[in-house]
């Protein structure tokens, strides 16, 4: 079981809690958490990573066990403690503004 | 007895104000997506109760809503707008090649016949359409690929397709126009597409009377007279009376020919509405005074319309799709403006009132007249 952190307007708009928790099949990568986080929440496509590219979204911050994973290939696996839902992945709006 | 809802796009979310015919009293709902960008929202004027509206934001990106209740509730549909084949470049601030990137739908245009069929403008310009009511879009790409399309350059606001005008009376032919490339039209249904320029000055560009490359804001049309156009550019308001082959000058006697707004009575096809905005380097209206200019003579000779409106220390600007008409009689007007004012006329311009004062910034006002 993976448990993944949303920010807060995304859980809103998903309509889900602060922590979700998500099977995921095969490697445990930013691009399997995601796509197993797309499908449950259909309204979350196109929110983290652009539709069509598939990239991250400039303002956007995957944090996995207080390592900062944003610019790691999609395709890396993630920290163990990740997979085995010891620790949260971490999906972070960026500070941006005054 | 009719009624009429209007609906406001704000930079922190939308809301939907409704009223009876009389126009007195408004019931305020919102805000729908708040925190959200809503930079349109527009009803299927087939179904007035499907509503389709563009919500998006700086970190999360572009999403599609639609209701089918008049806005009481909402579902996310599509919003993955790919563009057609390999996108190419456009020209970026500085004329350098700069790749087509899809940033955010500007403007929604529903189908005159099909509450499924629905028209986008979208950031970097390009028009997309959808036939199942916004689960897909496929991209008119004849409008890019047209020739022009590697010339076009972003306005201020960005690479823009912000106006769709959908003939009434030949649903093979629209209207587009884009930020700062300028007018176009499709006579067959979207496939191929030419530039409408001809007649626009702009100083802003080394040819002054080019092609391409004129900063159009907002262009409108009275339905009952398809072949005539208004159009308010960066500087100048201009009018054509066939079908934007040439244009001419009716700024006339307007105090600054600068703004972003422009409409069309609903039944007096030759009676218009503008803002005049100071100009492009202090977009607020001219000695700190809000007025809508009204022209009965399509263009030319211009106004002032005053009476209700904030006559001194206003600093607002109106933007391009803030303005909008119902079809009542007499004519409603309303306009929103970057201070969250919504302000209305149930007469024509001749006398307002505001009936919000403290929304967030109002990016779009589209009025629905309910039977």
């Amino acid at each position: 079981m993976i448990r993944v952190v949303l920010p807060a307007v995304l859980r809103t708009l998903a309509g889900a809690g602060a922590e979700v928790e998500l099977e995921v099949e095969g490697p445990i990568t930013l691009r399997s958490v995601l796509d197993a986080l797309e499908a449950r929440y259909p309204v979350l496509r196109g929110t983290l990573r652009d539709q069509v590219t598939k990239q991250r979204r400039p303002f956007v911050r995957f944090f996995a066990c207080e390592e900062d994973w944003s610019h790691e290939s999609p395709d890396a696996a993630l920290p163990e403690a990740i997979g085995s839902g010891k620790e949260p992945l971490l999906l972070v709006g960026a500070i941006a503004g005054g | 007895m009719s009624s009429v809802r209007l609906l406001v796009g704000t930079k922190k979310g939308a809301f939907i104000l409704t009223s009876d015919g009389k126009r007195e009293k408004w019931d305020v709902s919102g805000p729908h997506f708040a925190g959200w960008e809503m930079y349109h929202l527009k009803g299927s004027p087939v179904d007035p109760n499907r509503i389709y509206a563009s919500q998006s934001r700086g970190w999360f990106g572009q999403l599609v809503q639609r209701s089918n209740d008049g806005g009481q509730t909402w579902e996310a549909v599509g919003n993955k707008f790919e563009y057609d084949g390999v996108p190419g470049t456009h020209q970026w601030y500085d004329g350098t090649p700069h790749p087509w990137a899809f940033a955010r739908v500007w403007h929604f245009e529903p189908s005159l016949s099909d509450p499924d069929t629905v028209y986008a403008g979208v950031e970097d310009a390009a028009l997309f359409r959808s036939t199942d009511g916004g689960q897909t879009w496929k991209e008119l790409s004849g409008l890019r690929g047209h020739g022009t399309g590697p010339k076009w350059q972003p306005g201020a606001g960005g690479l823009c397709l912000h106006t769709i005008i959908l003939n009434p009376s030949d649903s093979n032919r629209m209207y587009i126009a884009i930020s700062a490339a300028g007018a176009f039209r499709t006579d067959d249904g979207g496939e191929t597409w030419k530039p409408i320029n001809q007649g626009l000055r702009s100083t802003f560009i080394p040819d002054p009377t080019a092609e391409i490359g004129h900063c159009v804001h907002h262009v409108a049309m009275h339905p009952s007279r398809p072949n005539t156009l208004f159009m308010q550019k960066h500087w100048d308001v201009m009018r054509s009376d066939n079908s934007g082959d040439l244009w001419q000058e009716v700024s006339g006697n307007l105090p600054t020919d600068f703004g972003f707004v422009i409409d069309v009575h609903a039944h007096e096809p030759e009676t218009i509405y503008v803002v005049p905005i100071k100009s492009d380097g202090e977009h607020f209206p001219m000695e700190g005074k809000l007025q809508v200019y009204r022209s009965r003579t399509g263009g030319n000779e211009w106004e002032a319309l005053t009476k209700g409106l904030p006559q001194s220390d206003c600093y607002v600007n109106v933007l391009r799709d803030a303005m909008s008409v119902d079809s009542l009689d007499k004519c409603g007007i309303y306009f929103g403006t970057t201070g969250g004012q919504v302000y209305a006329s149930k007469d024509a311009g001749d006398s307002w009132n505001a009936i919000v004062h403290n929304l967030p910034a109002v990016l779009s006002v589209e009025v629905q007249t309910l039977k």
